[in-house]
């Protein structure tokens, strides 16, 4: 439809189109975006690595999309979602890890949640009171790759990336050990307690300690590990004894190791290795033990101040240690007995008792005299322990076999027993005496002998009245009597002076007669 | 009834000074009054709209998937894509935020790639049916568009401001610009698109 008033009717311009397989330049448009779309897309699946699920008690201050997990404070991946598990017994936290971070999704990796912690004697995780929660991470060595763990509800005490080795030890309770708990080589803290579950059975617990290197190498399989925790305060027939390892020990509990002396340091023991860790040092360095035998004492007196625990001594060697203390009655001879218990080590005797017959050796033993008899360990606090020992003048007697396998020894009265007899006996004759009767009889005489005494008392009072105005009189009368100018006095001079001339004539007469023996018949001469 | 048209009588109208000309023989004719080359249609307008509208398309995905904006704060770092940063305003209590975000900048992006496909497919094959309405659709897109960049200025203005050393730092992420590039291809999408197109064929075949 062309203008009819256009005079040049031009010839229809030639139309080149662009081949059509040419594409436009404005497809580059979207060809860029697709590189720009892939690149980013191919880098975000490169970054992100494995998705993780840690099974944790509690979801306590993990947030998804916020919470990270970090190695070495590095993050490492995000948390992406917290949910339950199917029986609602644990949070299940996924994680999605960094692609760099894919060498955690291993098999030995453990995770756990950094929170701030009050453990003994450490506080950690205190920079999460202000950033939140975050879960730690300790990177496996394992190849094998691994998407659904179990989370730890404390952080691991090791790393795996420090250098030591791990043992076992068995002991018999955990004493005030804990998680954490350190390790001690001449007071040296050279590791921790890393875990501690009770064995299946229940009789024993078995405990896993890490020892740092270069410690580890004094581990040798002649270690001994003992309870190092707390005080040791212990006060029995071998008296008070009090044992500590370090301040911070009293508080938390350790656990110590020692070679024993003289044996080979050189032989490390290896990675794993077992041990039996015991109550006390002095325990653990002695020389073992050999499998226990169970034997009973049945004695006749009273066993106050035996306590479980307390020592059996063979020649002042410690044998054994009571178990339990009964009492039964024995209807056959209407006695009260009580049986003692005990574990006895018959190595502990050495040669005397070796491997073989058991039975036969005990009895053996018995007929040369062995007794168990109860002696005071302690005098002050009234200790009291089994001894064994031979006794030739004691009764024969024979080994019983008690149920259980246990063996029932002969026993013999306590030395402090007999002399309490003895002491008996004497008081006993000492309460023969009649005290009564001499009592009685000494009361009589004490009567007998006051009323005796009364009378005196009035003879007494008698003569004072009547006696002595008379004694007075003839007291005077004799005075009177000897008085120079009494008449006595010159009646007896005038005797004596008739008496002297008496006495001078019968004289004269003597000397006459003497002179003149014939005066006596011609009477006296005249002068002759 | 077919209207008459400028394209049937063979004029050209000049898009910068709104001149009709008649290009006569002319093969590339320009406006005798500004000298702007004169096409009868936009120049190759629906392939350079579907390449458009296909860039935009791949880009809308690394878009929403990748993070927008990366906080980092003394004790934490977090990165945000769009749709988390809804989900965060929802939770927190701004579901009117939530919603003119999600409206601005995850619904509007969408609606206008799909609404220009269906521009486009009708343009191409000449439907005939609901002309106003395309034409309706079209002009709302084109004027809905910029606001779209809602998103990339509040990013922009906050990576800007918070800049506190290690106490808090905002980031723009690779989704903020894959974003940002959705937008502009979209709205150069819409300025490709010649509307006229609309009818061209359904007159054609009437």
């Amino acid at each position: 439809m062309n203008d009819p008033d256009l005079p040049i009717q031009a010839p229809d311009p030639k139309v080149s189109r662009a081949p059509r397989w040419v594409p436009s330049l404005i497809w580059l448009v979207p060809l860029v975006a697709a590189i720009i779309g892939g690149t980013l897309a191919v880098r975000q699946i490169r970054s992100t690595g494995p998705t993780i699920e840690i099974e944790f008690a509690t979801a306590e201050g993990i947030t998804p999309g916020k919470t990270k997990v970090k190695y070495k404070n590095v993050d490492i991946g995000d948390v992406t979602e917290v949910h339950l598990n199917d029986d609602r017994t644990k949070a299940v936290v996924k994680v999605e890890l960094d692609h760099s971070a894919e060498a955690f999704a291993a098999t030995d990796s453990r995770f756990w949640v950094v929170r701030p912690r009050l453990a003994g004697a450490t506080v950690t995780g205190l920079g999460t009171l202000l950033s939140g929660a975050y879960i730690g991470v300790d990177g496996g060595r394992s190849k094998d790759e691994q998407k659904h763990f179990v989370g730890l509800e404390s952080p691991p005490v090791v790393t795996s990336d420090e250098p030591g080795k791990r043992y076992v030890l068995h002991a018999d309770d955990i004493g005030s050990l804990d998680v954490g708990a350190p390790v001690y080589f001449r007071r040296i803290q050279v590791g921790h307690l890393e875990q501690f579950s009770l064995d299946d059975d229940g009789q024993s617990i078995t405990v896993g300690i890490f020892v740092r290197a270069p410690y580890d190498r004094f581990i040798t399989p002649e270690t001994r590990f003992w309870h190092a925790s707390g005080i040791d305060l212990s006060f029995d027939a071998g008296g008070l004894k009090l044992q500590t390892q370090s301040l911070a020990t009293i508080l938390l509990g350790g656990i110590a190791f020692e070679p024993l002396p003289g044996s080979d340091v050189n032989t490390p023991a290896p990675e794993g290795a077992e041990f039996a860790l015991a109550a006390d040092r002095s325990t653990a360095v002695k020389t073992p033990d050999g499998p226990p035998q169970t034997v009973v004492f049945s004695f006749r007196n009273t066993v106050r101040g035996l306590s479980v625990g307390a020592p059996i001594d063979f020649h002042g060697v410690t044998i054994g240690q009571v178990q339990s203390i009964h009492l039964t009655h024995d209807a056959k001879t209407d006695t009260y007995l009580a049986p003692v218990t005990a574990v006895i080590y018959p190595e502990r005797l050495g040669e005397a008792v070796d491997s073989g017959d058991a039975k036969a050796r005990a009895a053996a033993l018995v007929k040369r005299g062995l007794r168990a008899q109860l002696r005071p360990g302690n005098l002050l606090t009234g200790q009291m322990y089994v001894a064994l020992d031979f006794f030739p003048e004691a009764e024969p007697a024979k080994i019983a076999m008690v149920e259980g396998g246990a063996v029932q020894l002969p026993t013999v009265d306590a030395e402090m027993i007999e002399i309490q007899t003895q002491v008996r006996s004497i008081l006993k004759k000492i309460e023969g005496v009649p005290f009564d009767e001499i009592g009685k009889e000494a009361r009589d005489t004490l009567v007998t002998l006051n009323k005796t005494l009364k009378r005196l008392d009035g003879v007494m009072s008698d003569a004072k009245t009547d006696t002595l105005p008379e004694l007075k009189d003839s007291l005077r009368a004799i005075s009177q009597t000897l008085s120079g100018d009494s008449p006595t006095q010159q009646d007896t001079r005038a005797a004596l002076r008739a008496m002297t001339d008496a006495a001078r004539a019968l004289k004269s007469l003597a000397d006459g007669l003497d002179r003149n023996p014939e005066m006596l018949i011609r009477g006296r001469s005249s002068n002759k | 009834m077919t209207l008459p048209t400028a394209h049937a009588e063979g004029l050209i109208l000049c898009e910068t000074c709104g001149l009709v000309c008649d290009p006569g023989r002319e093969p590339h004719p320009h406006c005798p009054r500004c000298g702007t080359t004169l096409h009868a249609r936009k120049v190759d307008s629906i392939r350079r709209t579907w390449a458009l509208l296909i860039a935009a398309a791949i880009l809308y995905v690394p878009a929403n998937l990748l993070p927008v904006m990366s906080t980092y704060t003394l004790f934490n770092t977090s990165h945000d894509t769009i749709m988390s940063g809804i989900v965060y305003f929802w939770n927190t209590g701004s579901p009117d935020l939530a919603i003119l975000i999600f409206a601005v900048s995850i619904f509007i992006p969408l609606a206008k790639i799909l609404c220009m496909v269906l521009l486009l497919i009708a343009a191409q094959y000449g439907v005939d049916k609901g002309l106003r309405q395309r034409a309706l659709m079209f002009r709302v897109i084109e004027f809905v568009g910029r606001w779209s960049m809602l998103d990339i200025f509040v990013i922009t203005m906050t990576v800007g401001m918070v800049r506190f050393r290690s106490l808090a730092t905002i980031d723009a992420g690779p989704g903020a610009a894959a974003f940002g590039a959705v937008v502009v291809l979209t709205m150069i999408a819409a300025h490709t698109f010649d509307p006229r197109l609309i009818w061209d064929r359904s007159e054609k075949k009437s």
